[in-house]
């Protein structure tokens, strides 16, 4: 059983101390920063935090006495030379059809850190981390050092190799609107999985291109949005351009992957080769940001539907959890111990997660709930947090 | 030499800059901001971005003129003068 639950926050992490059916939340740590990411690293116990300093610039932080003291990293920086292709926010009189414009480049800069990632236990000290825009680095000495992994940044499906030279292809990857808060439109790497088999395969998903794979430890990387419909696109089944919200893995059944979007719940049971929409609008599981599975059954995962999608809130102000444990072809709604009137929070992508029986989230409006029962009652554990960018169990 | 004076936010990451007076050689933004670095290691990493350029929502004025190159910090800092630094109420 966890002993601890990290709270991300837009006021710092906050650590929930528990075990015994007790659960305490700490006071706060990096009181004032945003904390998009927080999380513990299984192997060895650090506690990382992903700071979204307002000012100075994104920031890792580190604990390894277990949350008393915390320590800055500064490391993780792009590579000079390391450019991409400028995206912008479509703007009104945007014509899709008018000849391609010749690309603008930027010198890349982290802008986010949105994502944190371990590696397995043979191989101490590797870490991965994703960013806006787009960037996927690696450390082997625990986050001293950091390494941006080039073939994903030269991909093809982003115009190519630019440290060398102009683009060379298309580039596929659009923006997200998470980047908007730093005045860029970028895209950013929100979730990385490894494949606790063989640590050389690696799935990492982009809003908004989708998901793409490596079998070989980071040197090549293909698309696998096989499957993946985007509604609102011209083609709904082009290969790039899907914004997945989150994508989770079975660690007991590694290739039954979920992710969760714009456009519904997806499924795959071939290791993301392809991927099936498996949404139940009427039971209202469409949209929603984050995405649980179980560490044993690869057929059962939770979301928290949401309203999609210009609301973004709970679902006629009840908020629900909905779980399914037949690969999404059928689901349960659980209401008992969550608001069923004037809810109006959200939950980011981050913020849901599964350890064992236990399963918690926390919301745009600063509620903790946790359950004890793979979901099915809930208790509060909080409602004044800040809003809640990330939940996981340490 | 040329004064240094911060926003007292600086100070939460680096103590060792709170409750004195920090003068640095003269010489280009550039110069006086590695000078600090040199006092705070690391102090750079969160004025600046890693293409060297001013962050953002961080604000750096010679006396009271803002300065004009953020992107390679080639403004000139006089021996008489004062550099402010300090969060840009952009960044909210």
């Amino acid at each position: 059983m966890s002993k601890m639950i990290l709270l991300g926050t837009r006021k710092g992490t906050v650590i929930v101390d528990g075990g015994k059916g007790d659960w305490r939340p700490r006071p706060i740590a990096h009181a004032g920063i945003p904390v998009c990411y927080a999380t513990r690293d299984p192997r060895d116990g650090t506690l990382w935090s992903a700071l979204d300093h307002g000012h100075w610039g994104p920031k890792l932080s580190r604990s390894r006495d277990g949350g008393d003291t915390w320590e800055d990293v500064t490391s993780l920086k792009y590579p000079k030379g390391a450019r991409y292709i400028t995206k912008y926010l479509p703007t009104p009189d945007f014509d899709p059809n008018a000849p391609a414009a010749k690309p603008e480049y930027s010198d890349a800069v982290v802008y986010k850190i949105w994502n944190i990632a371990f590696g397995h236990a043979g191989q101490p000290g590797r870490l991965y981390a994703g960013t806006i825009p787009g960037g996927l680095f690696v450390s082997d000495d625990g986050g001293d050092t950091w390494e941006l992994n080039r073939p994903l940044w030269n991909h093809d499906s982003r115009g190519g190799d630019l440290f060398t030279g102009d683009a060379t292809s298309e580039n596929r990857w659009y923006g997200t609107p998470a980047s908007v808060d730093y005045g860029v439109f970028e895209p950013g790497i929100h979730s990385i999985v490894v494949d606790p088999r063989d640590p050389a395969h690696i799935h990492v998903a982009v809003s908004s291109a989708g998901v793409i794979e490596t079998r070989d430890g980071g040197r090549t990387w293909a698309g696998r949005n096989l499957g993946m419909v985007n509604d609102y696109a011209p083609n709904p089944r082009a290969e790039w351009g899907h914004d997945p919200h989150f994508i989770a893995s079975c660690p007991g059944q590694p290739n039954h992957l979920w992710q969760q979007n714009h456009c519904g719940v997806f499924y795959s049971a071939d290791g993301a080769q392809n991927w099936r929409k498996v949404s139940v609008p009427e039971a209202g599981v469409h949209f929603g940001f984050p995405i649980a599975v179980d560490g044993k059954d690869g057929r059962t995962a939770w979301v928290v539907p949401a309203q999609a999608d210009s609301q973004r809130m709970a679902i006629a102000g009840g908020l629900y959890v909905a779980r399914t444990s037949d690969g999404g072809q059928s689901w349960q709604s659980f209401r008992q111990g969550l608001p069923q009137q004037n809810a109006y929070d959200i939950v980011f992508r981050h913020a849901l997660d599964v350890a064992g029986d236990c399963v918690c989230f926390g919301s745009s409006t600063g509620n903790v709930y946790l359950s004890q029962d793979r979901g099915e009652t809930w208790q509060c554990l909080g409602n004044n947090f800040p809003q809640v960018y990330s939940v996981r169990f340490g | 030499m040329p004064a240094v004076q911060m926003t007292s936010h600086l100070y939460r990451f680096f103590p060792q800059l709170e409750n004195r007076t920090i003068t640095v050689p003269a010489g280009s933004v550039a110069e006086v901001l590695q000078a600090i670095n040199a006092l705070a290691p690391g102090f750079t990493d969160y004025i600046l971005d890693e293409n060297g350029a001013l962050r953002r929502h961080v604000n750096l004025a010679i006396n009271d003129i803002w300065v004009v190159d953020r992107r390679t910090l080639s403004d000139r800092v006089a021996e008489d003068a004062t550099v402010y630094i300090f969060q840009a109420l952009s960044g909210g």
